[in-house]
C-alpha cells in the first residue's frame, strides 16, 4: 500500500524506525526537521548539501540561508 | 602521581577566597580559607574566580599542580560553599518560570530593534570590540560543548540519544578540524589573538567567569541535570539569531573567512540544534523524569540572567569608551596580523 492513512494518534518519537524509513518531522510554525545527509534540488536552480544528522528546512520561505532555517521564522515582538 | 607538566597557568588571585583555593593548588595543601568563602559576593571576581579554578581540575587542570586534586576532600568541600552562595543567590535573583515550556516561550520570540550585545556589534562593532567579545567568549568557546557531555550518562531514551546527536555535531561530526572549539580557535587566530587554552582568564571579569561557572555547575551535579538541560536549551534556542549578528559584524569588520565561519556554521547548526534540544532532549527527559520540570525552567532562567549580566557589562563599559576587560593589557601582548 504506497500511502497509509494518518493515524491521528501516534508519535514516531515513541517508537524504532524501520530501517529503510527516514523520518520528517513537520511542523505549523518552524521548519521541517529531515533525517541527514540531505541533497536538496532547489527550484530555480541549483543544489544544496548537508551531511549533517538532521536538517532543519525552512517552510516560511523567510530563512537568509534558504533552504536551511535560519530562525527567521520566529515571531517578533517590538520591546524595548 | 605527578604535577601535569603543562596546561594553564594558576591565574592570579582576586581576594581572599581565590587566593586560598589557588594557594592550595600550588602549594599542595588544603585551602585555607576560614569566613571569607561565606561572605563573598556570590557574583564578584574573588568567589568566581575560586569556583574557575577548582572547576578547571575537571577539564585540563594547571601546569605544575598534581591531577589527582580534582578529587582532594577538602578542595571539595570549599568548592561546595561556594556552589551553594552561587546558586542560592541565582535562585533568588534570576526570573522564576513555571515551566520549561514558558520559559522557552519567552526565548523564541525575536525582539525587534534589540539592544544586546549581538546587535551592538553587528550595527557599530570595532574590530576591537570584537577582540574583547572573542577574547572573554574563548573561556566557554575553546571548551565548548565539553561541560555538557556530563549529562549524557544521566539521560535515557529520547533524551539521550538527542543530546548525544547534537553533541556529535558540537564536537565535529567525526571530523578534528569541525569541532566547534577549534572553529573557535581559527576565530581568534583570524582576530589576532591567542589561541591558547586558558590565555585570557585574567582578562575576563567575573560575569564571564560566571557564565562558564554555572556550566560546570550543572554539568558535573547529576542532581542538576534538569538545569544542565535547560541549560543547553536556552544557549541552542538563544545562539541562532545572535550568531547571525555576529557573523554580520564579523564581515563588516574584514575579520577573516574562519571569525565568519563560525558564526555562519551557528547559524544553520544551532537552528537544527534548537529544535532536537526542545523537542527531544527537554520533552523526552521530562516524559521520564517530570519532577525535573522546575529545574529545567530555572536552567534556563539562570542562562538568561548571567548572559545579561556579562552583555550589561560589555555594554556599559562600551558606552563610557572602555575596555570591556579587567586587563586590558592582555590584548596588547597579542600580535595583530
Ligand atoms: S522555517 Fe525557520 S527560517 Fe523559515
Ligand atoms: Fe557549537
Ligand atoms: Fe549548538
Amino acid at each position: 500500500m504506497p500511502n497509509e492513512a494518518p493515524d491521528p494518534t501516534a508519535d514516531v518519537r515513541e517508537r524504532p524506525a524501520a530501517d529503510d524509513v527516514r523520518r520528517i518531522y513537520l511542523q505549523k510554525d518552524g521548519p521541517m526537521l529531515v533525517e541527514g545527509p540531505v541533497e536538496v534540488q532547489l527550484e530555480d536552480g541549483g543544489v544544496a548539501t548537508s551531511d549533517r544528522f538532521r536538517v532543519a528546512l525552512c517552510t516560511c520561505r523567510r530563512s537568509r540561508r534558504y533552504p536551511w532555517c535560519d530562525t527567521s521564522h520566529r515571531r517578533r515582538r517590538r520591546d524595548r | 602521581m605527578s604535577d601535569e607538566p603543562t596546561g594553564p597557568m594558576l591565574p592570579q588571585d582576586r581576594g581572599p577566597v581565590s587566593a586560598a583555593m589557588i594557594g592550595a593548588l600550588r602549594d599542595g595543601g588544603p585551602p585555607a580559607v576560614g569566613e571569607a568563602a561565606a561572605t563573598a559576593d556570590p557574583y564578584g571576581d574573588d568567589l568566581q574566580l575560586a569556583l574557575y579554578v577548582a572547576y578547571e581540575l575537571h577539564y585540563r587542570g594547571f601546569a605544575g599542580v598534581d591531577p589527582a586534586r580534582e578529587w582532594d576532600p577538602e578542595l571539595l568541600r570549599v568548592r561546595a560553599v561556594l556552589e551553594r552562595r552561587f546558586l542560592d543567590a541565582l535562585r533568588a535573583d534570576a526570573t522564576a518560570h513555571e515551566s520549561a515550556t514558558a520559559a522557552l516561550d519567552d526565548l523564541l520570540v525575536e525582539p525587534v530593534g534589540g539592544d544586546g550585545v549581538p546587535h551592538v556589534l553587528e550595527r557599530s562593532g570595532t574590530r576591537s570590540q570584537l577582540r574583547e567579545y572573542a577574547a572573554q567568549r574563548s573561556l566557554y568557546h575553546l571548551k565548548e560543548a565539553d561541560p555538557h557531555a556530563w549529562v549524557l550518562p544521566r539521560l535515557w531514551g529520547r533524551a539521550k540519544a538527542g543530546m548525544a546527536a547534537v553533541e556529535f555535531d558540537e564536537f565535529g561530526g567525526g571530523r578534528a578540524e569541525r569541532v566547534h572549539a577549534q572553529l573557535f580557535a581559527d576565530l581568534m587566530a583570524d582576530l589576532g589573538l591567542d589561541t591558547t587554552y586558558g590565555r585570557y582568564v585574567e582578562a575576563a571579569g567575573a560575569e564571564m567567569l560566571a557564565v562558564v561557572n554555572l556550566m560546570s555547575l550543572f554539568g558535573l551535579h547529576r542532581a542538576l541535570r534538569g538545569a544542565l538541560v535547560g541549560h543547553f536549551a536556552a544557549v541552542e534556542v538563544t545562539s541562532s539569531p545572535a550568531s547571525r549578528r555576529l557573523a554580520g559584524a564579523m564581515r563588516r569588520a574584514g575579520a577573516g573567512p574562519a571569525a565568519e565561519f563560525f558564526y555562519d556554521e551557528h547559524v544553520e547548526a544551532d537552528a537544527v540544534h534548537e529544535q532536537v534540544v526542545r523537542h527531544e532532549v527537554v520533552d523526552g527527559l521530562l516524559a521520564v523524569e517530570p519532577h525535573l520540570e522546575r529545574d529545567v525552567a530555572f536552567g534556563i532562567d539562570a542562562t538568561g540572567f548571567l548572559d545579561d549580566r556579562f552583555g550589561e557589562r560589555l555594554l556599559s563599559a562600551w558606552q563610557a569608551g572602555e575596555s570591556s576587560l579587567r586587563r586590558a593589557i592582555e590584548l596588547d601582548l597579542v600580535r595583530v596580523p
